[in-house]
């Protein structure tokens, strides 16, 4: 064997192992981006546009997606369940607009007090989730759609008084969507941003996001996210240490459904809107296919994953948009999200898993 | 044989002491405590709605001819163990799909609706062939593949209807495109074929006391029956016996040296194919196709109606299915009005359906999955040394 062959065909097999390593998916997504991007700079679309809304869409969905890390690692899958904490996270949103709270501190507030309620809600979620081994998906898909549902009700009777957010003649309850405009609109996308060429960076956003990143991170590399990973991995292994499997489980679901409150925070803070009623109906499921792109699978997810599959998948919505809108039509963007989302999840599903029964 | 029934059984923990009580009140609430509940609610959204008995009348059954066939075609795919079928939202989009096609030949009357059923067909065949593939799989996880297959199922379904439609496929009858664009409207008109099967043969009930008459129409209802008797009766065949053993144990049936994979398939197949041809007589009942719209809650709704009547993942019967169309769809009619009555709004109602329809799946799915947890605990107890996943 020349060593000319050796390279050629290394080479080729270099590539090879990449992409296995770097997951077929998500090759095929970054290639589709890539592709986007060519057609973004051939069309003489402003770049720098679009990568600002890059940078403040991935940070806007970023604590959503990073939710699903301790479902997943715990072994309840990825948190289809989600709704409850965005739930809890708009009631702590809708008061701290009703006490009259602006800016860092209304935006606190509603971290805070959204971080507790989830973490309750969180709590009672857990054990449902104890109740139904294996059947987690599909029973937290419609637990979630049931809690939308209920939630509307409660919107609707809600008695809540401030005049920015209910109807102003007429009707009841409270409005669909509630301008957050003199609250904490943009309080983090703000924060200390620059420009760079135009490029505009949110840093109090990205920091924000980082800084849940490392909180997540530490509580994985703790003691009790040590624990949890081994029940999420082999059941049987840690059951035989001592762990208590409905323990971890459920300390999972906590952690999880108190990131949604805090990602759907941060998801209106930068959107600019609280919206309520069927609004969080789907999300769980662009959050669930956001972690999948970025290469975790139903029992294996990682702060890594979520970071690149939050990029990848907001960046493709983010470019796919103006693209489609001038070569095809507008509606387009939002067919290909659909595709793409559900896609993906059919994809993980398929996937056979060792040690997997979920 | 006796494993036969203890799966048939829905509450197959304690078959012993439900044979022994079996005639007794308590026990006959216990075993249909959903339907119990639902129709108590019923009657009551019905009293509080204020609806003349007539008009209700009228409403259940015009619902009744023309959700249950969507209902029962449910029924084989949880004879073969693949639980609820949401992948009937594919069945529903080959449905729409042939009527694209008849409109566009600009067929109307029986004849066109006949055409169309029988399009829908191997349009039907084409995606339960799919779906079936796709849940050999994906084995033990069928119903969130189902769900999240139909979701994606509609993003295909768009992309082909806004796109492809008056472009690559070529669309004749230029009313059905969005104007001065390419794709279809919202809205496509079928009334030329509207009530071809229900008016075939209508027969009119004079009630006395109320002005207006309770209108039936017999076709469907006909049709309706037959699929019952063809349900009922194909389990009593090899295939249907196939099915059930499949049903109970994949490696069982297996040994016994059954093709699981293809039967499973067939299983997807009839069912998608009985839910194109339900999605057929629901449109010609209402006279014109939400095309964006229609087929989406498909899935959702006749799986909440089935396990409204009482059945389970594991256990379906006809009589449970067209019980709960009955339910589901009683409450669908008296529960805006009810709502607006009580509270004031009609909106709480509609909210309060929403949550209904979601909430019965979800507590259906959980209840489910809880039995199945505590018998495999039992069957571990039993076997003390299992070896699992």
């Amino acid at each position: 064997m020349t060593s000319g062959d050796f390279n050629e065909h290394s080479l080729w097999q270099r590539i090879k192992e990449g992409v296995a390593s770097f997951g077929v998916a998500r090759s095929i997504i970054l290639l589709f981006l890539i592709i986007l991007l060519i057609a973004a700079l051939i069309l003489d679309l402003p770049m720098d546009q679009i990568l600002s809304s890059m940078l403040s869409r991935f940070g806007m969905n970023g604590i959503l997606v990073l939710a699903m890390i301790p479902t997943i690692r715990s072994g309840t899958g990825p948190n289809f369940g989600l709704p409850l904490g965005i739930s809890c996270g708009l009631i702590a949103a809708v008061l701290s607009i009703e006490l009259d709270l602006r800016g860092f501190q209304a935006l606190f507030f509603a971290v805070g007090l959204g971080g507790a309620l989830g973490a309750i809600a969180g709590y009672l979620y857990g054990l449902l989730l104890n109740k139904v081994k294996g059947q987690e998906m599909t029973v937290g898909t419609y637990f979630g759609f049931s809690i939308v549902s209920l939630m509307c009700i409660f919107w609707f009777l809600a008695p809540f008084k401030s005049p920015e957010m209910i109807w102003p003649y007429g009707g009841s309850g409270l409005r669909v969507t509630i301008a957050l405009e003199g609250r904490f609109d943009k309080v983090l996308n703000n924060f200390l941003a620059f420009d760079v060429f135009g490029v505009t960076i949110p840093t109090g956003l990205l920091l924000f996001y980082g800084a849940f990143c490392l909180i997540v991170w530490l509580f994985m590399h703790s003691k009790t996210g040590v624990a949890l990973s081994t029940v999420g991995e082999s059941p049987r292994f840690a059951e035989s240490c001592g762990l208590s499997i409905d323990r971890y489980r459920t300390i999972g679901s906590v952690v999880s459904q108190a990131l949604g409150a805090v990602g759907i925070i941060v998801y209106a803070q930068t959107f600019g809107f609280l919206q309520l009623y069927m609004a969080p109906l789907f999300m769980a499921f662009f959050a669930v296919a956001s972690i999948l792109i970025g290469g975790a699978t139903l029992n294996r997810a990682t702060i890594w994953h979520a970071t690149v599959g939050c990029f990848l998948f907001q960046s493709i919505l983010v470019v796919s948009m103006p693209v489609a809108n001038l070569i095809i039509s507008e509606n387009l963007a939002e067919v290909a999200r659909i595709i793409i989302s559900n896609g993906i999840i059919l994809y993980a599903l398929t996937r056979r898993e060792i040690g997997g029964g979920a | 044989m006796a494993k036969d029934e203890k799966v048939l059984s829905s509450t197959s923990n304690n078959m012993h002491e439900s044979q022994k009580n079996q005639f007794e009140l308590k026990w006959f609430l216990r075993k249909n405590i959903v339907p119990v509940f639902f129709f108590v609610l019923c009657v009551i959204g019905g009293y509080y709605s204020g609806l003349p008995l007539p008009f209700l009348l009228n409403e259940i059954i015009t619902r009744m001819a023309r959700n249950s066939f969507l209902v029962i075609s449910l029924i084989i795919p949880v004879l073969a163990g693949m639980g609820l079928n949401f992948g009937i939202v594919l069945g529903a989009m080959a449905g729409q799909f042939a009527y694209v096609a008849t409109v566009n030949w600009q067929m109307a009357g029986l004849t066109g609706f006949t055409t169309t059923a029988l399009l829908s067909i191997p349009l039907a065949i084409l995606f339960g062939w799919l779906t079936g593939i796709l849940f050999n799989h994906t084995k033990g996880k069928e119903m969130i593949t189902g769900i999240i297959l139909g979701f994606f199922a509609n993003g295909i379904y768009q992309l082909i209807c806004l796109y492809f439609m008056g472009n690559i496929i070529p669309i004749k009858v230029p009313s059905m495109l969005i104007p001065g664009s390419i794709g279809l409207r919202n809205t496509l008109d079928i009334k030329p074929m509207q009530y071809a099967l229900d008016n075939l043969l209508k027969i009119q009930v004079k009630i006395p006391g109320h002005v207006f008459p309770v209108s039936i129409p017999v076709a469907t209802f006909l049709a309706i029956l037959a699929l019952c008797l063809f349900t009922h009766y194909i389990v009593k065949t090899k295939l249907g016996q196939e099915f059930r053993i499949v049903g109970q144990d994949m490696h069982v049936a297996e040994a016994s040296g059954i093709n699981v994979d293809r039967v499973r398939i067939i299983a997807v197949i009839l069912s998608t194919i009985l839910a194109g041809l339900g999605q057929v007589i629901f449109l010609q009942n209402l006279g014109n196709i939400n095309t964006y719209g229609s087929h989406v809650q498909v899935g959702t709704f006749a799986v909440a109606a089935i396990l409204i009547g009482g059945a389970s993942v594991k256990k379906a019967t006809v009589g449970q299915a067209l019980l709960g169309t009955l339910l589901f769809h009683t409450l669908f009619i008296v529960s805006p009005l009810a709502g607006k009555n009580l509270v004031g709004d009609a909106m709480i109602g509609e909210y309060f359906r929403v949550f209904v329809t979601y909430g019965v799946i979800g507590v259906a799915l959980a209840l489910h999955a809880w039995q199945s947890l505590q018998e495999q605990r039992r069957i571990a107890l039993l076997k003390a040394d299992i070896s699992g996943e």
